[in-house]
């Protein structure tokens, strides 16, 4: 059990959440409202995505206090838990990815990595950017109206319609296409949360001493540019890019990797 | 040296191939999301903002939807909920995707009055002042999410039928549906008593096209910038004290006229010869 | 509304350059058709809903109804419709037609109260007919075999099922929904003309500057008379006034000059009123000529009861410490107690002081009584004494919002426009006049001021009573479907009446029971005590339009007894039934309805019926092959005891029959339906009509259905719809209730009876209009404009308001009609404390009775698809509701779930609620109160009391 107590919990609190959202229309309850757009915490506490924030502010329109608001709480506190934990631990999106990414190791598809030229890991903060200038030009928050995200979130919530095709088109891409394509390549809304993340408190922290140099974490690592220092020091995971999915620690059969909080007393 | 040549030339066309790649992408994207967001014919929740402003401000959260889809209001005789009259566009809706929106033939907007659906809109795309009246009450009636269109061919009240099913289902009854009685010199002893819409008062809630009772309904609501017409500015009822307010504060950089007789400069005109 | 006048009068205005309008109408009517069209076939028919009596042409094509349009050449309509008439060729093709007999049954096969319905032959069906009529004969006699009958039978139906009922079952428990609906008019017309029926008709609308509609919802209930009565104000706007007199704001009030908003009941007082000015303030008005020569002056008793259970009745005894009763709660018997004694309010104290009655005193009713007696005009006038203005507007005032004055000023403004010389008044009501507690008197006031005025029985002038059903005058009231009546206003207490139709009938002479006392509410009552023990439902819908309806479903589901619903679709009728019928719908029969104008309009069959679906005509005829002479006309026990003492009985009539060439074993279908007249209708399918027609019940049909004997039918071989209507005509003719012969109805839009030397009658009672006022008023000597020849009740008593005195013996009132002295008294539930509000109930334009049809058309559906509880926004706010909100409405008999509106079309004031009855899941007939006008017996279901809680 012990090697799938992250994977449980994420999973656990991405349904979770899912429930929630899903029964506030469903049975009305005031528990988690909305979505990730913008959403209501206990009946009154506002929460909005920083990133979907910026683009409707980017559109040309002025938002409402309680956007606003909203915002900056989700900015603070992905900026204490890590910013990418969104993704790992609430984007149903993750769910899908994980799972052509299972399918992808399952399948041996790995082994004939296609070198995609253009696709590098960076390209997510050029989406990013591009996504502020498209919704400033075009006078719509861009990203939204393609966003699988919030796709799946409403269909999950309010119905699929035709829009269950993006999260089938997302799958595929990351089976067939490239390993970790959207979440580690494109989407600009985790890039944002990289950003977020950079300074984050909670960091998965590498013991060298204990280490065998196995390499699982790096099989298993949907980022694995982020543990850059396995096999070398003991530090900390300060990449933006690491979504805390706590993957690494649960295959790691040497304990050389586990959650901490971050020093920043200490020097890298 | 070759080396760093060489690198220095491979970053450069990376760069290159990457801003071009952007470029394309953003052109793409650009000309998609335009085309999303053209979706004209879409009936929007009371207090939405004009649709141009709707579509930057909608953050696409739902919380319109389920505040409608819960109200009180909204349950079956049996306690189950009934569907709620704001959908969430999906893919295949043809309509900005994410952003509530209502069809009055499958569920009209039922005008509640203390208006569930606006305070909870976080962003303000849902413009809670204009759906309130000057006693700072919230007022349904101010609502404006489109105007219906009576389409007299089809509407059998102007065949002579006694229908007005319309006018008995508006909420604002005698205000936004009047009847205009007129006598029928055919049968020479009825009279037809046709329904006319008043865009001054409709809200555009659509109980009168749930209502109609033809195959395609003959009374419909359209967003009121594609029923409605405008006459200019520049003409004021002399009859109507309250029309100048019609033509509110007119642009006076606007006041020069231009076709394509006066294109040219009057200079220029007068300098060129008349052929005779 | 203020908005909207102003709006009527500009395009009034407008109207006078109406041709540059430009609508456009479909001018040519009689356009070619297209090829696609070209085997339709197009044939006249009746529009199936309403009183009003639109003509339609129907449009067939492979044996499927594919089109409908209005008849031009209909004078009621010109073409036109209503939304439900535009809607007849969609309403027999729901997709849950009933096609075949439904048996409720065990797993063995038997029949089992508490099974489930499965389908059965009609052979089948039949057996278990027959075994139940012949168990609930046996245990209860005649009385204990009953039919919910009705105002939507075609004439033929009706006349088949009364003429099995009183011929052959000598049964008098048949009675028409037309009960609910009609039965207070037609005893006020009896009482007031001693004869059924209105006197004007339709045309009174284009003659008339004065329309006041009361208790009518006409804009909503009869659209097309609405449209002419529109019609009528745009042509004389400043001339031509309407004035509605209604409980609650609704869509006739449009354009109203006057809309009075009065409190429950008080129209009694409003009619008095009126009268009141006229006697006393307005002497002058008084057309002495004219009331001399034609009219008497008479009262009857005030303490006549509620027309509810009576104590000692089975089902209210034992009574409890509790207060309760039997099976009804001590709620419920708070109310029904004053069916015994009442006590006189303050309220009604003032109205009943010429009496001698004071406010407190215990008043003892004894059950109604039609009993009445001449007076003079004194007492008359002493009667109307009450009746001031400040009195009447004081109790009357509807709306708590209204300034007194203002309402004042509106009752002057009416009695103003009655009064003004020269000025033609048509009063309409519709039925919150005849859903009344006291909807006979009511009725009789309206006459009062016409007669007082002469204002009656003229072009343009009278007191009209608009019917609720199609056919409430043809089938139930001329045809006689009522427990009390023959045909042709012929009564069963009537021993020469009896007589004439045995003659006719070829019965043995005593066969006919005299005893009509089961009216539908007593039906249900009589099943509920247990002496009915089966009751066949017919083209009603008697367990969704009766009021306690709990009472009456628990009685059909829990107790021993057979209830058997013949329909075309399954509603709450069918659901509580132990067998069911699938009926034959209008165009899949010939048939004939009677209009509320006097109109007799017929159709032929159109269409087969669906599945194994047939006529309830057919069904009577087929029932009617299972008993015979052995079987009914033996002895048979009735309730009660006769003058000496002995228990009541009907004679042995075997003998006389033998004596009459039938056997033991002849069956009633020999006697009464296939017999030597019938068989002397030919079919003829070469000549008009039948040409061209199908024919299920005289020739069978291409279904090849297998019938009662499990054979094919293949048709009763002679033309049993003509039969049916020339025998039953046979009784009006020369009786004032003339009507034309079968084949010429086929021809003609429709005729107003009675039809003399082949015209019509417009205006009854007018020596000018009408023959037979001619006539009486000829061998009468009498030159007077008018005879009011009815023969009913025309020879009374005389007396004071307080009773008459034998010894002043009796006085005959040939050729007179009455003005009746009857006062305002309180209905029997009203608002208190606990119940604090009233209900209101009837319908909305959308929707037909329970909606059966109407629900089923999927734009009707759309349109209305939830009955609304309609109530005043204050009201709404104080009990804390919100638009839209569920709320419960309960009464002291029961609660219904219902959604809350306080905008649109029905406005009522404070205090007031209306809940339409169409919708089975609001059941509303669960809250109301089965009181009934004493004299009429129809129920009540515009008034009772209930609260508002949220749901």
């Amino acid at each position: 059990m012990s090697n799938i107590k992250y994977l449980l919990l994420r999973r656990v609190t991405q349904i979770g959440l899912m429930f929630l959202y899903f029964g506030a229309n469903a049975y009305g309850w005031h528990i988690l409202e909305g979505t990730f757009g913008a959403s209501k915490l206990f009946g009154f506490i506002p929460l909005a995505d920083p990133y979907t924030t910026l683009q409707v502010l980017a559109s040309g329109f002025v938002l409402g206090a309680d956007v606003l608001l909203g915002a900056v709480i989700i900015t603070l506190f992905y900026f204490v838990v890590g910013g990418r934990a969104f993704c790992s631990w609430v984007c149903p999106i993750n769910m899908v990815t994980d799972l052509a990414n299972w399918l992808r190791r399952k399948l041996n598809l790995d082994k004939e990595e296609v070198n995609y030229r253009f696709l590098k890991r960076n390209a997510r903060y050029w989406l990013m950017v591009l996504g502020l200038i498209v919704s400033a030009v075009v006078g719509v928050a861009a990203f939204e109206v393609l966003s699988p995200i919030t796709i799946m979130q409403r269909g999950l919530i309010f119905g699929f319609g035709a829009g269950i095709s993006v999260v089938i088109a997302i799958f595929l891409f990351d089976l067939f296409g490239v390993k970790n394509g959207w979440c580690g390549h494109l989407c600009p809304l985790g890039a944002s949360y990289s950003l977020i993340g950079k300074a984050s408190l909670i960091r998965v922290k590498h013991d060298h001493e204990a280490c065998t140099n196995c390499m699982e974490c790096k099989i298993v690592c949907p980022e694995n540019q982020v543990l850059h220092m396995i096999n070398k020091e003991s530090i900390s995971v300060t990449d933006g890019e690491c979504t805390n999915c706590g993957r690494c620690i649960d295959v790691c059969g040497d304990d050389a990797l586990g959650f901490s909080i971050r020093s920043f007393g200490n020097k890298k | 040296m070759a080396n760093s040549d060489n690198n220095r030339r491979k970053f450069m066309a990376t760069t290159l191939q990457s801003v071009g790649l952007t470029a394309l992408g953003g052109l793409l994207w650009s000309g998609y999301t335009d085309e999303v967001k053209a979706s004209p014919l879409v009936l929007r929740p009371p207090g939405a903002l004009a649709e141009e402003d709707f579509l930057k401000a909608c953050i696409k959260c739902g919380l319109c939807a389920e505040a409608c889809v819960n109200r009180d209001s909204n349950k079956n005789k049996d306690g189950s909920k009934r569907d709620g009259t704001l959908q969430m566009a999906k893919g295949g809706d043809h309509r900005m995707i994410g952003t509530p929106f209502f069809i009055p033939t499958d569920v009209p907007c039922y005008m509640c009055d203390d208006i569930p659906c606006v305070p909870v809109c976080p962003s303000g795309a849902l413009n809670e002042e204009s759906v309130t009246n000057e006693k700072g009450e919230l007022d349904i009636n101010q609502a404006r999410m489109g105007l219906a269109v009576v389409h007299k061919e089809s509407c059998i009240a102007f065949w002579g039928i006694q229908c007005d099913a319309c006018y008995r289902a508006c909420p604002l009854m005698d205000e936004a549906i009047t009847l205009n009685y007129q006598k029928n010199e055919r049968t020479g002893k009825h009279a037809f008593l046709l329904p006319i819409v008043h865009s001054d008062v409709c809200t555009g809630c659509g109980l009168c096209e749930q209502a109609c009772v033809t195959e395609e309904p003959a009374i419909f609501v359209l967003p009121i910038e594609y029923s409605t017409g405008k006459a200019g500015d520049h003409y004021v009822k002399g009859w109507d004290k309250k029309d100048q307010l019609r033509a509110g504060d007119r642009n006076l950089d606007e006041i020069e006229t231009k076709t394509e007789r006066s294109e040219q400069k009057a200079s220029d005109y007068l300098n060129t010869e008349v052929e005779y | 509304m203020a908005l909207n006048r102003r709006e009527f009068l500009k395009s009034a205005a407008a109207a006078s350059a109406a041709s540059a309008v430009g609508i456009a109408v479909p001018s040519n009517l009689n356009a070619a058709a297209t090829d696609a069209q070209k085997d339709w076939r197009w044939d006249k028919a009746a529009c199936r809903f309403c009183g009003t009596g639109c003509g339609i042409m129907l449009a067939t094509k492979e044996g499927r109804i594919v089109a409908v349009k209005g008849d031009p050449a209909a004078p009621v309509n010109r073409g036109l419709n209503c939304i439900k008439g535009y809607f007849n060729a969609k309403i027999m093709y729901g997709a849950d037609r009933l096609k075949t007999p439904l048996l409720r049954m065990n797993d063995k096969g038997e029949f089992d109260k508490f099974g489930k319905f499965k389908p059965v032959t009609w052979q089948r069906a039949f057996d278990e007919m027959e075994k139940h009529a012949k168990i609930a004969l046996k245990a209860s006699g005649p009385e204990g075999v009953a039919v919910f009958a009705s105002g939507q039978y075609t004439v033929m139906e009706g006349y088949a099922a009364q003429k099995m009922m009183k011929g052959g079952f000598r049964s008098n428990a048949i009675d028409p929904n037309a009960r609910h609906c009609m039965a207070s008019a037609v005893v006020g017309f009896y009482q007031t003309f001693g004869i059924d029926e209105p006197s004007g008709c339709y045309d009174d609308i284009e003659i008339t500057d004065t329309i006041v509609t009361w208790g009518s919802n006409m804009a909503e209930m009869h659209p097309i008379l609405w449209s002419r009565v529109s019609d009528r104000k745009l042509s004389n706007p400043d001339k031509v006034k309407i004035v509605n007199i209604q409980t609650y704001t609704h869509r006739t009030c449009d354009i109203g000059d006057i809309n009075i908003i009065f409190s429950p009941n008080t129209d009694l007082a409003l009619w008095n009123y009126i009268a009141h000015e006229i006697v006393y303030n307005h002497p002058e008005a008084i057309d002495w000529d004219f009331v001399k020569q034609n009219i008497v002056f008479t009262a009857g008793p005030l303490n006549i009861g509620y027309g509810m259970r009576r104590a000692g009745e089975k089902s209210i005894t034992p009574v409890n410490k509790d207060g309760s009763a039997g099976k009804y709660t001590a709620k419920e018997m708070e109310i029904i107690n004053k069916e015994m004694v009442k006590t006189i309010s303050a309220k009604e104290a003032p109205a009943l002081a010429p009496y001698g009655v004071k406010e407190g005193d215990k008043m003892k009713n004894t059950p109604g009584t039609l009993k009445h007696w001449h007076i003079s005009f004194e007492d008359y006038k002493k009667s109307l004494e009450p009746f001031t203005l400040d009195y009447v507007a004081k109790i009357a005032k509807g709306d708590p919002n209204e300034d007194i004055e203002e309402f004042k000023k509106k009752l002057q403004g009416l009695a103003d426009l009655y009064i003004e010389k020269g000025r033609k008044v048509v009063s309409f009501w519709t039925m919150g006049m005849n859903q009344h507690t006291r909807g006979t008197w009511v009725n009789t006031l309206s006459y009062n001021v016409h007669f007082l005025l002469n204002k009656q029985a003229l072009p343009g002038n009278g007191a009209f009573s608009l019917t609720g059903q199609p056919s409430a005058c043809g089938t139930a009231r001329e045809v006689g479907t009522f427990c009390h009546r023959l045909p042709a206003d012929m009564m069963v207490k009537n021993p020469k009446h009896r007589a004439v139709v045995e003659k006719k009938w070829n019965i043995p002479a005593g066969t006919l029971n005299p005893v009509g006392n089961q009216h539908i509410m007593k039906i249900h009552r009589d099943i509920e005590d247990g002496v009915v023990k089966f009751a066949w439902v017919n083209v009603c819908n008697a367990y969704q339009d009766s009021a306690s309806a709990s009472h009456w479903i628990k009685a059909a589901r829990e107790m021993d007894n057979f209830i058997v619903t013949s329909d075309g679709y399954p509603g709450i009728s069918a659901k509580v039934s132990d067998l069911v019928l699938p009926s034959a719908m209008i165009y899949e029969k010939w048939g004939a309805y009677g209009n509320a104008e006097r109109r007799t309009q017929h159709w032929r069959q159109q269409v087969l019926p669906v599945g194994n679906a047939m006529s309830d005509t057919w069904q009577w005829v087929e029932f009617s092959k299972r008993f015979t002479v052995k079987d009914l006309w033996g002895e048979q026990p009735l309730r009660g005891k006769d003058k000496k003492g002995n228990p009541k009985k009907l004679p042995n009539v075997i003998k006389d029959a033998l004596k009459m060439g039938y056997k033991e074993d002849t069956t009633m279908y020999e006697i009464l339906f296939a017999n030597k007249a019938a068989k002397s209708y030919k079919i003829d399918t070469k000549k008009f009509p039948q040409e061209g027609f199908d024919n299920s019940e005289c020739l069978g049909d291409s279904r090849n259905v297998k019938g009662s004997d499990g054979k094919v039918f293949k048709g009763y071989g002679f033309m049993i719809h003509e039969y049916l209507f020339e025998e039953y005509a046979f009784f009006g003719r020369g009786h004032g209730h003339d009507l034309a012969p079968f084949d010429v109805y086929h021809k003609v839009r429709g005729l107003k009876w009675p039809v003399v030397d082949g015209k019509e009658t417009q205006w009854r009672f007018n020596v000018k209009y009408d023959p037979y006022a001619a006539k009486a008023a000829k061998a009468a000597g009498s030159d007077s404009t008018h005879a009011f020849y009815g023969p009913l009740a025309k020879n009374l008593l005389q007396g004071n308001l307080n009773g008459p005195d034998k010894k002043l013996g009796k006085k005959s009132l040939k050729n007179k009609a009455k003005i009746f002295a009857r006062p305002y008294m309180d209905p029997p539930e009203m608002p208190d404390e606990n119940y604090d509000t009233w209900l209101c109930t009837g319908r909305v334009l959308e929707h037909w009775h329970s909606g059966t049809m109407t629900m089923r058309v999927p734009e009707l559906f759309r349109a209305v698809p939830e009955a609304l509880c309609y109530m005043h926004p204050e009201d709404a706010k104080a009990k804390g509701l919100k638009r839209g909100e569920l709320a419960w409405v309960e009464s002291r008999r029961g609660k219904v779930k219902a959604r809350v509106e306080t905008r649109g079309r029905n406005r009522p004031p404070q205090g007031l609620v209306f809940v339409p009855w169409f919708d089975e899941k609001v059941f509303i007939n669960k809250v109301c109160l089965d009181a009934t006008c004493p004299m009429s017996k129809q129920t009540d279901y515009k008034k009772c009391a209930v609260k508002i809680t949220k749901a």
